[in-house]
């Protein structure tokens, strides 16, 4: 990573959509840098704009306020080979592989088509030899066996695998997967996880991965970042091992306790935090303030649901928009300041 | 745990036909569950959990047939054991519910959308021979009030007005509304937020312990097992192939495949270790493969595995599994001195 330019940044975008007379606003103030090779996964429960986010960032939507820069350059301001070299460089792997692949074609159309398309092949035998490495990369092997199949001859894990492998046509740069093995099997998880890491490794690819699930997210992203989001905003950034160990905002801490663990004896005696509700609000009516002082127990009236916390410092190398971490944070520096004083 | 099981399951099989011939999806299941014990099935997609909960209440799709077997049923109004299969159609219908409930996967279309939560409560006690509608609207709004809902709002309230989790609140509190002995679950948090899910772990646990009631829950989700179960099932290709005490099975498998799926899950405090995926598919069921339905998956595989199907034996206390090599397998965690708490 010599190149200090990160390869993606979202500057403050926000993104909403009409609904009727409403106005639902979907993300509100999102800044995200990714650096060159990094992992960062979005995590956060259905309607946190995790999805949207990555839309925005493979540009497949566009947002209502704010800025992406790829490469240190606007997306808006592209255009003509510099646009479409954008929308190479950063591909989307869909959630659902009985959604997102056509059933009707075998998987060398599937494949080949964006090979022609990007001018990236000239003729038939090209195309078939780089389909089927492909293939290969991404372990459906023997490839030979697979490159004439339709997706119905298929497994939920091996359609996965074709998804990745029709993100990986066009040699791209930044992969947004969208939930990529959360619909399939236990057993098969796994596997998928680790070829995703294996080609992030070998290809030197940049990971932006949403899942709901924490759990995956510390193991795909380990030496990455985790961004927690919660209706439309960051609320917590930091290191994967660090978010979830030491979890900084109270919704961070919530969603962490509140996970059954794999452990009978670990998952029984896990400290629970309580929430003030159980209901997540609507966001057409997104909280003032901070909007998850209604369900913090941390909250503290005249502050929490006035002022909007920013993502800022905390005790651990992790940010967090939360008014009670940043004083505690505050106060630990005036301590350690002091310390450093009197010696 | 000396007294009578609540529900006996005995050499049940349970086959689908289709095109290319009978899919057997429940293959010789047996196993006991006793009053106010919380039974886990995991396993798979299509290791034939759900068919076993459906043949359980008898609401198999048309094309599934129980081909033997028996479900006895002890508890409510019946002080000898009942088979549940040799029930009539009216019979089955007081058994329904009233003894045994079913609370399904898919909270957003269980409930009928043209309906008022409270018509559909009536609706249920009515066809259960309760007309007292005061006294059963006072049971409503109390077991509303025990999964934590706002009462008298979800009560007069359409479905369409309820979150996910709401709904799947309403959804247990209509599968306890007649007081039943038995409770089954199907995948009873997916497709629900972390936080929601946990209201839900949190209701069961407190309800099973104020009703007493047993529960049967089939999930994929390990986690929701190693909290919730006092016993684990486990199932592959139709087969029970392993079932003990929750943490026998989760710290000393004696299947290679529980084995595998407890390698496969991620945890999320400790030692980050890497995971191990089982290779392979499951099998075929119209023509399941010879010997061990799980040998070509398996890593401990040797030549008798292809020719003999190991019998589901008792290997340690109250820990049953069907595997020749069930002695090689590495232990995955020394267990602990405490065991969860005992049922009586």
């Amino acid at each position: 990573m010599t190149n200090s330019t990160p390869i993606l940044a979202l500057e403050g975008v926000h993104k909403h959509f009409k609904a009727g007379r409403n106005t639902i606003r979907v993300l509100q103030d999102v800044s995200l840098s990714v650096t060159q090779g990094e992992i960062v996964c979005l995590v956060g429960e259905s309607g946190c704009g995790k999805t949207t986010t990555g839309k925005i960032i493979a540009g497949l939507s566009s947002p209502t306020m704010g800025k992406v820069f790829f490469e240190g350059q606007d997306v808006r301001h592209l255009s003509g080979e510099a646009f479409n070299a954008y929308r190479r460089a950063v591909q989307i792997v869909h959630q659902d592989p009985y959604a997102s692949l056509n059933p009707t074609q075998t998987l060398y159309r599937m494949l080949s088509f964006p090979l022609f398309r990007h001018r990236m092949v000239r003729t038939q035998s090209e195309a078939r030899a780089r389909v089927l490495e492909l293939l290969q990369l991404v372990d459906l092997t023997p490839p030979e066996d697979f490159i004439d199949k339709f997706p119905h001859q298929l497994s939920g894990g091996q359609r996965q695998r074709v998804s990745i492998a029709r993100a990986l046509t066009v040699n791209p740069r930044l992969i947004v997967a969208d939930e990529p093995v959360s619909m399939v099997d236990v057993s098969i998880r796994v596997s998928l996880l680790n070829t995703l890491s294996d080609l992030q490794r070998r290809l030197n690819l940049t990971f932006v991965f949403i899942t709901h699930d924490l759990a995956v997210a510390r193991y795909f992203a380990w030496e990455g970042r985790i961004a927690v989001m919660y209706l439309g905003r960051i609320v917590e950034l930091g290191s994967a091992p660090e978010v979830t160990a030491q979890p900084q905002h109270p919704y961070t801490r919530a969603l962490i306790t509140s996970l059954p663990e794999p452990d009978p004896q670990l998952t029984r005696n896990k400290q629970r935090i309580g929430l003030r509700s159980e209901d997540i609000p609507s966001l057409l009516r997104i909280p003032n303030g901070c909007a998850f002082h209604p369900r913090c127990p941390w909250h503290v009236p005249t502050v929490c649901d006035v002022a909007l916390p920013e993502l800022a410092r905390t005790e651990s190398s992790s940010l967090a928009a939360c008014h009670v971490t940043a004083q505690t944070a505050q106060h630990a520096a005036a301590l350690a300041a002091q310390a450093q004083e009197s010696n | 745990m000396t007294h009578q099981p609540v529900l006996s399951i005995q050499n049940l099989h349970v086959e689908y036909t289709a095109r290319r011939g009978k899919v057997k999806a429940v293959r010789d299941v047996s196993f006991d569950v006793f009053p106010g014990e919380t039974v886990a099935v995991i396993g798979e997609s299509g290791c034939g959990k759900t068919t076993l909960a459906l043949a359980l209440v008898r609401l198999l799709a048309r094309s599934a047939k129980i081909t033997g077997g028996k479900v006895l049923f002890q508890g409510g109004k019946y002080s000898a054991p009942i088979d549940v299969l040799r029930l009539n159609r009216r019979q089955l219908r007081a058994f329904r519910w009233r003894n045994c409930a079913m609370v399904f996967q898919s909270a957003l279309n269980a409930l009928n959308p043209v309906l008022k939560v409270s018509a559909q409560v009536q609706d249920t006690a009515r066809a259960h021979g309760e007309h007292d509608a005061k006294q059963i609207e006072e049971r409503a709004l109390w077991l509303f009030q025990q999964v934590r809902l706002d009462p008298r709002r979800v009560y007069d309230a359409y479905p369409h007005e309820l979150s996910g989790g709401m709904r799947q609140r309403v959804l247990l509190a209509l599968g306890l509304l007649l007081d039943p002995q038995v409770v089954i679950l199907d995948e009873p948090t997916t497709a629900l937020d972390v936080l929601t899910q946990r209201t839900i772990i949190e209701v069961l646990k407190r309800l099973r312990e104020e009703m007493g009631f047993a529960l049967i829950f089939i999930s994929h989700d390990l986690s929701m097992a190693a909290e919730l179960a006092h016993r684990i099932v486990t199932m592959y290709a139709g087969n029970i192939v392993e079932i003990g005490q929750v943490n026998e099975v989760f710290y000393q498998p004696k299947h290679p495949y529980t084995l595998g799926l407890m390698r496969a899950v991620p945890n999320l405090s400790g030692q980050r270790t890497d995971l191990i995926s089982i290779h392979g598919s499951p099998p075929d069921l119209i023509d399941p493969p010879h010997g061990c339905a799980f040998a070509p998956r398996c890593a401990y595989v040797q030549p008798i595995c292809h020719q003999q199907a190991p019998p589901l034996e008792m290997r340690a206390t109250d820990h049953a599994s069907a595997c020749h090599f069930w002695d090689q397998l590495p232990i995955l965690r020394e267990m602990p001195a405490l065991q969860p708490k005992a049922i009586d």
